[in-house]
C-alpha cells in the first residue's frame, strides 16, 4: 500500500493546491460535413457534434468521482470551420457558429472550438467569408471560439490578413460594445498554430487529425509554486530539478485521466498537453511561481529568465510522463486569468513590452490583455505582427488574444468573469503604426525554415 | 478494483467501526488500513477491494461523503490508479 504521507501529498495537491485536470476536449473532424448550402452543413454538424460528444462531459464527470481529481472544462474542437464550408454557396457563415453553440449546449460543454481558418501563407474564398463573419458569429453565440493562423515558420507572415484581423477585432469588440469587447476574449491569432491544442479559445481539430480523439490538458501552478516554497533561497538547479518532479507527477495523472477517457468513449487518445494555466482564484497563478523564484514582483527584471526556466522544466518533467506530448505545452500567461499578472499590471510593473519579451520563452502569446476601446485596428495589426515574428523566427506558437474595451481607458477594469477574470485596461504606443500595415503582401519565411 | 479510503478530521468514537460498516455492508474488503491520531486529530488511509461490491463507485463515494459530514469528518474514496501514477514510476 502507499505511503500515508504519499496519499496525504496528492490529497493536499488537489485540495489546497488546486490540482486539476484543466480540460478534456473532443476533437472531431468536420469534413464529411460539407454541403453547398449552409443550412445543410450546419444540420449535419449540428448531428454529428452531438451524436459523437453526447457522453463527453458524463464520462469526465465519472472520472471526477472515481479519481477524486477535479475536471474543470469539458470542450470540443473541430475542423476549422473554413473548410468544412468552402462549398457553400453563401458567403455568411454564422449559421453555423449557431449550429456549433447549439451542439455545444446540448452535449453540456462550456466552449467548442473550430470558428478558424488557417491562412499563414494565403486566403481562400472562403477563409476570406469565414474571417468576415466572425463579429458577428461572436456577438451572436456564446461558447463559440474562433481562431486564425496568420503566420508559421514555413510560409512566413500573411500580413494582407494580420491587417485584417486588426479590423475584425476591432469589429467584434464593437459588436460585443455592450459587453466590452467580451466577444475578442473568444478570438485568438496564431503564428505556428498547432492541430491538437486542447485548450481555448485556441483549439481546433486540424486535418492531419483522426475523426474523433481526446486530446487532456493538465494543470497546476498552485503544486509548483507550493514545492517551490520549500527551496527558499536555494541554487537555481535546485528550482529547476523541483519543478520537473512536479510536472512529472501532474503529467501523470493528466495522462491516467487521458486513458480513462480515451477508453471509456471508444475514442483515441491525442496528446497530453503539459500546461500550466493558471485561474484568477488565488493560488492558481503562474506570477507569483516567477516571484517565489526571488522577484518582487512578475514583470520586474528577470521575469523573463524566471519563465524561461519554468517553461523547460514543466517541459522536461512532464515529457516523460506522457505517452504524447502536444497542444501548446509550456507556462501561459494569460493576463486576466491571473491573479498575480492582474496585481502586477495594476501596479505597472507588467507592461505590454515586457509580456511580449515574455512571449519569447513560453508557450503562448499576448493572451487575455484588454487595451483602451479607442486603440486603432492598424496598432493591433502590428502587435498581431510583433507576436508573429517572434514566433516565425523562433519555431514557436505565439498568439493575440487581445480586448480594445470599448468604452474604456488606461487604468479601468474589464470584468469578464468566471474562468476569463478581469483584466486592466493596459496602455499601448501611442505612435502609429498604420504606414507598416498598410503595406499589406508576406513577410518571408526566415532562413531557417528550409530545412529540407 | 482497489481504491483507497481517507478519512481525515478530528478524532472521535467510533470512526473506523462506522467507515468499516459501510464498507462491509457493500461487500467491499479492507486489505490494509494506517491510521495516525496526532494532538486529537484523526487520519486514516484504507486500501480497500471492491471487485465483491455490486453498488456503483458513485454512490460508494457519495455514501462515504455523508457518512463523514454526519461525523465531522472528511471522507473520500479514490481509485488507487491515481496514487500510483503519481508517485510510483
Amino acid at each position: 500500500m502507499h505511503s500515508q504521507k504519499e496519499i496525504l501529498s496528492t490529497i493536499d495537491m488537489i485540495d489546497h493546491q488546486h490540482l486539476d485536470v484543466r480540460t478534456i476536449t473532443m476533437g472531431i473532424s468536420l469534413l464529411d460535413c460539407a454541403s453547398d448550402s449552409v443550412e445543410v452543413t450546419a444540420k449535419k454538424i449540428y448531428e454529428k457534434v452531438t451524436r459523437l460528444a453526447k457522453d463527453l462531459v458524463k464520462t469526465g464527470e465519472d472520472i471526477e468521482k472515481e479519481f477524486g481529481i477535479p475536471i474543470v472544462n469539458k470542450r470540443i474542437s473541430v475542423t476549422p470551420v473554413s473548410l468544412v464550408a468552402a462549398a457553400c454557396k453563401e458567403t455568411d457563415y454564422t449559421p453555423i457558429a449557431v449550429a456549433l453553440d447549439e451542439a455545444a449546449k446540448k452535449c453540456g460543454v462550456n466552449f467548442i472550438g473550430g470558428f478558424s481558418a488557417l491562412v499563414h501563407k494565403g486566403m481562400t474564398n472562403a477563409d476570406i467569408n469565414l474571417i468576415n463573419s466572425i463579429p458577428s458569429a461572436l456577438a451572436t453565440t456564446e461558447r463559440v471560439c474562433s481562431s486564425v493562423s496568420v503566420a508559421s515558420t514555413k510560409a512566413g507572415i500573411n500580413m494582407d490578413a494580420v491587417a485584417l484581423m486588426g479590423k475584425i477585432i476591432k469589429k467584434t469588440a464593437d459588436m460585443t460594445g455592450d459587453q466590452h469587447g467580451f466577444g475578442c476574449a473568444k478570438l485568438v491569432v496564431f503564428a505556428n498554430a498547432v492541430e491538437d491544442n486542447p485548450f481555448m479559445a485556441g483549439a481546433f481539430h486540424g486535418v492531419g487529425e483522426a475523426e474523433c480523439v481526446i486530446n487532456v490538458g493538465v494543470s497546476g501552478p498552485g503544486v509548483v509554486y507550493h514545492a517551490l516554497q520549500k527551496c527558499k533561497g536555494q541554487t537555481f538547479d535546485v528550482v529547476a530539478e523541483t519543478i520537473k518532479k512536479t510536472a512529472f507527477k501532474i503529467t501523470r495523472m493528466g495522462q491516467l485521466v487521458a486513458s480513462e477517457a480515451s477508453r471509456r468513449l471508444g475514442v483515441p487518445s491525442g496528446i497530453v498537453d503539459l500546461s500550466l494555466a493558471p485561474t484568477p482564484e488565488k493560488g492558481d497563478s503562474v506570477a507569483r511561481i516567477l516571484e517565489e523564484m526571488g522577484l518582487e514582483c512578475c514583470g520586474t527584471h528577470g521575469t523573463t529568465a524566471a519563465l524561461a526556466l519554468l517553461n523547460d522544466a514543466v517541459k522536461k518533467g512532464g515529457v516523460m510522463a506522457s505517452n504524447h506530448v502536444g497542444g501548446l505545452s509550456g507556462a501561459f500567461i494569460p493576463v486576466s486569468e491571473d491573479e498575480g499578472m492582474i496585481e502586477a499590471a495594476l501596479k505597472n510593473a507588467l507592461t505590454l513590452d515586457k509580456l511580449e519579451a515574455m512571449t519569447c520563452v513560453c508557450s503562448v502569446g499576448l493572451d487575455m490583455i484588454a487595451v483602451p476601446g479607442d486603440t486603432s485596428a492598424s496598432t493591433i495589426s502590428a502587435i498581431i505582427a510583433d507576436e508573429s515574428a517572434i514566433g516565425v523566427v523562433n519555431t514557436k506558437t505565439t498568439a493575440v488574444r487581445i480586448i480594445p474595451a470599448v468604452g474604456m481607458k488606461v487604468g479601468d477594469m474589464v470584468e469578464f468573469g468566471g474562468l476569463l477574470g478581469s483584466a486592466p485596461v493596459m496602455p499601448v504606443h501611442e505612435f502609429s503604426s498604420e504606414n507598416f500595415v498598410l503595406r499589406g503582401g508576406r513577410i518571408p519565411a526566415p532562413m531557417h525554415s528550409l530545412k529540407n | 478494483m482497489k481504491a483507497i479510503v481517507t478519512v481525515i478530521g478530528k478524532d472521535t468514537t467510533g470512526i473506523i467501526a462506522s467507515v468499516c460498516t459501510l464498507l462491509a455492508e457493500n461487500k467491499i474488503n479492507i486489505l490494509d488500513i494506517s491510521q495516525t491520531v496526532m494532538e486529537g486529530f484523526f487520519t486514516m488511509t484504507m486500501l480497500i477491494d471492491m471487485k465483491e461490491c455490486v453498488v456503483p463507485f458513485a454512490d460508494i463515494s457519495d455514501k462515504l461523503k455523508a457518512k463523514g459530514e454526519e461525523m465531522n469528518l472528511s471522507i473520500r474514496v479514490q481509485r488507487e490508479d491515481i496514487f500510483d501514477k503519481m508517485h510510483r514510476i
